[in-house]
């Protein structure tokens, strides 16, 4: 039953040309620092300063616009993007407010306008900050020491992949241990960098219990195995109980054990990777942690390890000094170098660090309970809209922060698929939902995730607009295949964009492809 | 404040339904009498006992700004101090709406959305790929990657993939946090998909490649030559076209890597003959961060053989249900990590998106004039820094021609290390130079100096000045 009043919604429209066709020719955006006279008359033209055989010939066609024209043409776009600006209820990644103290903070010189290869001496609150939260990190997961480099949860996945390769090979067992086991409800990460680093994937299914049993994985493990990659619980809200074991048998034949933290949210306070077993695991600041999404990244992953495999990890680190200062240590040999260059993404560490001390270790528990309520609470409403269906229906065990759920019904009355109805919801201002990672097993899916951000009244509405989707299936399915109606611009229409005469990311490929 | 009932959050700022009606009534619908019966799942011996070392809260925003800045302010930042780094991440100047547009909530906060929801920020991740694609004169441009060094290592990797040979050549005088992300790249040989880098020779007379090393080195098992324009050491490699000419000679793929922020006034890689182009993007709008500003790309000529190799995802332009209407949509998703898991070309995730919108508006605003006045800035400021540091007695630039923002100081003449001058530097609010001694023993105590377009000629004097007090 539809308990909110729906609003009346229409997302901005301006019908913004490329900024490429508002170029008048002469109009100038921005200049460059005039050269002063004593330099101009002590240096030779710039023509002479650079090799004839790489002079630039013809300049490039880049726009060219007034200032104000630039700003507003971005601010335009800034405001045909959706996102945040409504309910986004984007599963997995774990939405949150992202304070804006932190972006007043980090766009200061005493951030922004750091160097990475300044003198430790003259980076010392960062350092610290950066350090504190490591000991946060390490409190929360009982392992022993984080590093910041990877650009990202893929990213960390494929520094446990790294630092698997070179545990196996300082220990001569490389060339034996070329498997990393994951489970189908890994995200496609976890296989995809550890296929990058060069290991072969055994890829466990899911059995009735919601998750693979210890017996499938004791099959597949063998002397063989260099590393196991999991999440738990999953994005089915599924919480595998026999995590201990499958950790046990795992080690005891030699492989290391990563725990992706994606889905920390609803366990946070309440389980540390380091009690279950894991030598590693890896936590997503730009979501758990309140850093910002940018649409995707600048980003952190988080990865954090045992003292077995700090001898590995990428470098330089931020240490403590005995007398309370802060350094850079150089990787030692057996390090995997660098997955990225620098330290880290600096500025996302420091929100993630402001975000927790805002919360403290009380709001950090506060956060995992409300999320885990809140995504009970919508399931109630949710399970009550037909047409709507929980994955795996007979666990009825309570879900943790995410649950995820099929259309699959609405879809066979209606012919109304899960991509049209996430597209009809953002017509009342709605963000599209997650629908489900590779490789899907149940019909048409959708995993909202409810989190601590968002009001009941939020929770509400999203769950009032999905049953109100879910009713116009019913009585114009037609309208709803054809949505969104209120949006920036209509549906994708039906160009097929893998195919070579079709695609155009930039510019000039439109021109030669849809302009002859 | 104080909370009486335990069973209840305490409210607060960042969660609407830490207030006791709220929370109450998510209990009362979801039909949970105590907190912990949602989370049955976890068996009890998994449940943490001890005590947490984390802090308690800093509730008012005040607090937390007090002791955020508290520490932040003991940092000394290239605005406080004249500093002359570079060597992977350079101080540029990053024009005010640059900041606006990734300050603004729309671009900041969201996560993916809908080609219609999200239609603005996908424009500008079109309008990103389209303006690059113009400076590197490449039309198939992917969206970004996480820095410089990992474009590099996936490029190679594509290329790779592309001929099937397992062998590339890179630059002796590769920077050394680029080259330590382009061998994690190329694996272990104990395992499958291994590249075996090999390392080029640089001419110590002119700090280019050494192109008879590099020929004795190739041969028809190369999968690409990898090279930089301008390389590491500031130089640009002026036999560019020769180079990508002997790749092409044995099959093998030409990488070019690039600073965009030169391509205003130096020729796009296709003109000598890149295959495929990489690069930074943080000098275009993107502050350094202390490293955390860096981002990379990829582009190449708009050919299946390319297309169908990237492991980033892209947008296109395309049409929607409305006749007239654009739209952007993602291209050939079926073949990244998302779409394909373990057989997906390399990985993707987050990456640093947000800096596309940074980089688009950069491009916009400056333009082809904008462009070919900053290169010029940059490159005549720089070498007037190198001329006037070449009159200090005791220093020497080592290689006095062909740079563009960086050049190598040569410290050996005073009998000091670059340690040491560095040190004194500080002390007359100077960073000086990237200290090289470690990294390339060859070229003795030497430093790289960066010096762009916001070195007034009052700082770069003040650096000659302290220079040749702190070698006296």
């Amino acid at each position: 039953m539809i308990k909110s009043k729906i609003r009346k919604y229409h997302a901005p429209v301006w019908d913004e040309p490329l900024v490429m066709d508002l170029s008048a020719p002469g109009r100038r955006g921005a200049f460059a620092p005039e050269l002063e006279e004593k330099i101009a008359k002590a240096t030779s033209e710039p023509s002479a300063l650079i090799p004839a055989s790489l002079a630039r010939k013809t300049p490039p066609s880049l726009p060219e616009l007034s200032e104000f024209e630039v700003q507003r043409h971005y601010l335009h776009l800034s405001q045909q993007t959706l996102g945040m600006m409504g309910i986004s209820l984007f599963g997995t990644c774990t939405m949150k407010y992202n304070p804006r103290i932190n972006e007043r903070l980090v766009y200061q010189p005493f951030v922004a306008e750091m160097h990475p290869h300044q003198d430790p001496e003259t980076m010392q609150g960062l350092l610290e900050i950066v350090y504190r939260f490591d000991e946060i990190l390490r409190s929360l997961s009982g392992l022993d020491k984080f590093v910041f480099q990877a650009g990202g949860g893929a990213d960390a996945a494929y520094t446990m992949a790294t630092i698997t390769r070179a545990y196996h090979a300082s220990r001569g067992e490389l060339a034996q241990r070329n498997e990393i086991i994951t489970t189908t409800q890994a995200h496609p990460c976890n296989p995809a960098t550890a296929a990058a680093a060069g290991f072969k994937i055994i890829t466990l299914p899911l059995e009735e219990d919601g998750y693979p049993s210890v017996e499938a994985l004791k099959a597949v493990v063998s002397e063989r195995t260099a590393a196991l990659m999991v999440n738990n619980p999953d994005d089915i809200g599924i919480y595998n109980p026999h995590i201990k074991e499958w950790v046990k048998v795992v080690r005891e034949a030699g492989g290391l054990c990563f725990y992706d933290h994606a889905n920390f949210n609803g366990v946070m306070t309440r389980i540390r990777a380091a009690d279950i077993g894991f030598d590693a695991c890896m936590y997503m600041l730009h979501k758990t942690f309140g850093g910002l999404k940018g649409g995707g990244g600048p980003a952190v992953g988080a990865f954090g390890c045992n003292e077995k495999l700090i001898p590995f990890l990428p470098g330089p680190t931020v240490e403590k000094n005995s007398d309370g200062s802060f350094y850079l240590k150089k990787e030692g040999a057996n390090s995997v170098g660098r997955v990225r260059e620098f330290f880290g993404n600096v500025p996302v560490v420091i929100r993630a660090y402001s975000w927790t001390r805002a919360m403290g270790i009380d709001g950090l528990r506060d956060a995992a309970n409300i999320s885990v309520l809140a995504n009970n609470y919508m399931e109630k409403r949710l399970l009550q809209i037909p047409g709507v269906t929980k994955a795996l229906p007979e666990l009825t065990q309570r879900r943790l922060e995410m649950t995820r759920y099929s259309l699959g019904e609405l879809t066979a009355e209606t012919g109304v698929n899960c991509i049209d109805v996430q597209n009809r919801m953002t017509d009342y201002g709605v963000d599209a939902f997650w629908l489900s990672h590779e490789p899907w097993f149940i019909p048409e899916p959708f995993t909202p995730e409810a989190g601590e951000l968002w009001s009941i009244e939020d929770l509400d509405y999203w769950i009032d607009v999905l049953e109100l989707v879910c009713n116009e299936a019913r009585s114009n399915p037609e309208m709803v295949r054809t949505a969104p109606h209120n949006q920036v611009v209509a549906k994708q229409g039906s160009i097929n964009l893998n195919e070579p005469e079709n695609w155009a990311t930039t510019y000039r490929a439109y021109k030669r492809k849809y302009k002859k | 404040m104080s909370q009486v009932d335990p069973q209840l959050p305490t409210p607060h700022p960042f969660m609407a339904n830490s207030a006791p009606g709220s929370y109450k009534e998510l209990l009362r619908v979801a039909e949970v009498k105590e907190i912990e019966e949602v989370f049955e799942q976890i068996p009890k011996d998994h449940l943490f006992k001890g005590e947490w070392s984390v802090p308690s809260a800093l509730k008012s925003e005040a607090a937390l700004y007090k002791h955020l800045t508290g520490m932040l302010k003991k940092n000394i930042s290239a605005e406080n101090y004249i500093s002359f780094l570079g060597a992977g991440c350079w101080q540029h100047y990053v024009p005010s709406i640059c900041d606006e547009m990734v300050t603004r909530t729309e671009f900041a906060t969201p996560v993916w959305g809908t080609p219609s929801s999200d239609h603005g920020r996908n424009q500008v991740w079109f309008e990103f790929s389209s303006q690059l694609g113009e400076l590197v004169d490449m039309d198939f441009v992917g969206l970004p990657l996480y820095s410089y060094g990992t474009a590099a290592g996936h490029a190679l990797r594509m290329a790779s993939r592309i001929n099937g040979r397992k062998k590339v050549l890179i630059p002796a005088s590769l920077d050394p946090e680029r080259a330590k992300v382009i061998y994690n790249y190329a694996g272990f040989s104990e395992l499958e998909g291994h590249l075996e880098i090999i390392a080029v020779n640089f001419d110590p007379a002119t700090g280019r490649v050494d192109l008879k090393d590099l020929e004795s080195k190739l041969d028809n098992t190369v999968s690409a030559i990898y090279f930089e324009n301008p390389n590491y050491l500031g130089i640009f490699e002026s036999d560019a076209a020769k180079i990508c000419a002997l790749a092409h000679s044995v099959g093998a793929e030409a990488v070019v890597g690039v600073d965009p922020i030169s391509l205003g006034i130096i020729a796009p890689p296709p003109e000598y003959g890149a295959d495929i182009v990489v690069g930074t993007t943080q000098p275009l709008g993107v502050h350094m961060n202390a490293g955390g500003g860096v981002g990379g790309f990829i582009a190449t000529r708009d050919e299946e053989k390319y297309a169908r190799e990237y492991p980033t995802l892209q947008v296109s332009l395309t049409d929607t249900l409305v006749p007239g209407e654009m739209a952007f949509g993602l291209t050939l998703f079926e073949q990244s990590s998302y779409g394909s898991r373990e057989h997906g070309k390399d990985w993707t995730g987050n990456s640093v998106y947000l800096w596309a919108v940074a980089n688009a508006t950069y491009m916009s605003l400056m333009g082809p004039e904008g462009f070919k006045e900053v290169g010029n800035s940059i490159i005549q400021r720089a070498r007037y820094a190198a001329d006037q540091i070449a009159t200090i007695k005791g220093l020497k630039i080592t290689w006095r021609d062909g740079f563009f923002k960086e050049f190598v100081v040569n410290f050996d003449g005073t009998r000091k290390s670059v340690s040491q001058i560095n040190k004194k530097l500080l002390d007359k609010k100077i960073f000086g130079g990237k200290d090289l001694s470690e990294d390339f023993p060859a070229l003795g105590q030497s430093a790289l100096f960066c010096v762009t377009e916001v070195h007034s000629v009052e700082e770069i004097d003040s650096l000659v000045k302290a220079l040749s007090e702190v070698c006296a």
